[in-house]
């Protein structure tokens, strides 16, 4: 059989497919974010740049879209704070079944949904939920602690989501690390700092960046974590763009504002994609 | 022993205890005996009772099941293919095309969701069951394709070409030789797409038509109408079995990454 027909057969399903899925969709919506109004029925539809004079117009817009992303760059932060270290750990000073169990111990509630996880945390953190009547059993007389529906929460919630892909990203690049590197810096004075800074972190870049997009990206188009955990402070770009085509019915309008999101996401993206190779 | 990895390890069970202490609150709270989630637990098994006579959430389930069967048929056969194609053969464009399986899980699923609602509603195919399988497959699709490619990636091609000089036509040499060697691959990628469907939530929420949902989308309903601990006893079953499917694929991982 010639290549090209071999190749053909083997990739086109999966090509057709995701362009029906991914690919024209996406330029539906591209589409639609030009509309004045949902072309149904016997609507009448015009060409406008309205939708994004919006976003520009109003600064409610560009405040939650402001307020996304610095939900994204922090939950983000706390993930790589928190799980570098815990891949390093794991990949580093742990070995054979107990390291195994480990891993998967640290990948399964990832496995585990979402949303179910996002709903228990509500139970935990509510008024005389579970922290609160610890506390309050071990230290009588501290009171409500008024954790449920703040921005803290939705952090807590986000960053509880989303850790495990920092360790799994860090912890592939950490072990790739080999241990003879680290021993001759050793056995040439490097002392435990500079190891870490101008050895281990530099080498762990790879996983460090891959986690970090893998988490900032859903974050800061998440809409269910801060409707559950934030209430009524739970009001994020990505709430607003659901409301848009669940609530409100102004698909132009919802699809305008995630073309934005995407443009600002590809914008940072490119700005860090000289950082990743200067490392390489 | 180290005073450092001493630390270390301290650390590490600490992040562990972190990422399941929502999980046993969970599974302790479907045994308590309060609907408003009232502390000390009281241990029963009502909820669980409610369960099996709440047929919403049975109707749920098995569409939940359904679509993630049939997506996870789809994916896997349409991916596995790919990452033969990727393995085999170096064409042009094979660089772009490998990058371009991965915008299902780069963009964020709000923004691919709303795009598929529009999209499918646009052309005729609406919403509902069908619509979710068309989203499941496009998202499992990456996963399928890195999981075959890291089995492949220890594949001898001479097997292949010692059955071809042999006799065999091009499609036996894939069905009865390279299929088989995959296998351990091919399942593993078959169950993280079954998890990714039966987890996946945003993208079923906007493809859901009313009254045909699945149990995710019927749990967040259920949450955002006040809730009843209902939710915590089926949530408990559906973790069980994610993390059963994940063991699964470890076990599969394992003994047929490194033979």
């Amino acid at each position: 059989m010639k290549q090209r027909e071999a190749v053909l057969s083997l990739i086109s399903p999966a090509y057709l497919w995701l362009t029906l899925t991914i690919l024209l969709p996406l330029s539906a919506m591209l589409y639609y974010s030009f509309l004045s109004d949902v072309p149904i029925g016997n609507r009448e539809v015009s060409w406008t740049l309205e939708n994004y004079g919006t976003f520009f117009e109003k600064a409610f817009y560009s405040e939650l879209m402001l307020r996304s992303f610095k939900l994204g760059a922090e939950v983000t932060a706390f993930c790589l704070l928190l799980g570098f270290p815990c891949a390093l750990a794991l990949a580093k000073s742990i070995r054979g079944r107990t390291k195994e169990a480990l891993f998967l111990l640290i990948i399964l509630p990832f496995w585990s949904n979402a949303l179910v996880r996002i709903f228990s945390w509500t139970m935990v953190l509510r008024g005389n939920g579970i922290l609160e009547y610890s506390i309050n059993w071990f230290l009588p007389g501290t009171g409500p602690l008024g954790l449920m529906f703040t921005y803290p929460a939705i952090l807590l919630g986000l960053v509880h989501s989303y850790l495990p892909y920092m360790i799994l990203t860090c912890y592939i690049s950490i072990d790739a690390i080999d241990n003879q590197l680290l021993e001759a810096a050793r056995s040439l004075g490097a002392g435990k700092l500079t190891i870490f800074f101008r050895l281990i972190v530099p080498l762990a870049l790879p996983g460090i960046v891959a986690g970090s997009v893998l988490i900032f990206i859903p974050v800061i188009g998440s809409f269910m974590e801060p409707r559950l955990l934030g209430g009524r402070n739970g009001t994020f770009i990505g709430t607003i763009i659901e409301d848009q085509f669940t609530a409100v019915f102004n698909w132009p309008l919802g699809a305008a504002l995630s073309f934005i999101m995407m443009g600002l996401v590809l914008l940072i993206l490119l700005g860090f994609s000289p950082l990743v190779r200067h490392f390489k | 022993m180290n005073f450092l990895k001493w630390i270390g390890r301290t650390y590490l069970i600490c992040i562990v205890l972190f990422l399941y202490v929502p999980i046993l609150v969970m599974v302790a709270l479907s045994f308590n005996e309060s609907q408003l989630y009232r502390l000390p637990i009281e241990w029963s098994i009502r909820w669980y009772e409610a369960l099996a006579n709440n047929s919403k959430l049975h109707s749920a389930t098995v569409n939940s099941l359904a679509v993630a069967f049939l997506s996870t048929c789809l994916s896997t056969l349409m991916g596995t293919a790919v990452a033969l194609a990727f393995y085999r053969y170096d064409f042009r464009g094979k660089r772009l095309l490998q990058i371009l399986i991965f915008p299902p899980i780069t963009i964020p699923w709000l923004i691919i969701g709303t795009a598929m609602l529009v999209f499918f509603f646009w052309v005729g195919i609406g919403r509902g069951l069908h619509a979710m399988v068309l989203g499941h497959v496009a998202l499992s699709l990456p996963y399928v394709v890195i999981v075959v490619s890291a089995r492949l990636k220890s594949f001898d091609s001479t097997l292949e070409d010692a059955a071809r000089s042999l006799g065999a036509s091009y499609w036996q040499t894939t069905l009865w030789v390279t299929v088989p060697w995959l296998m351990p691959g091919i399942i593993a990628a078959a169950l993280f797409a079954f998890a990714v469907s039966l987890d996946q939530f945003v993208i079923s929420y906007f493809l859901a038509a009313p009254g045909v949902t699945t149990l995710p989308v019927e749990i967040y309903t259920a949450i955002r109408k006040g809730f009843t601990p209902e939710i915590n006893a089926i949530s408990t079953l559906v973790i069980l079995l994610s993390m059963l499917l994940l063991v699964g694929v470890s076990r599969l991982y394992r003994f047929g990454g490194r033979d």
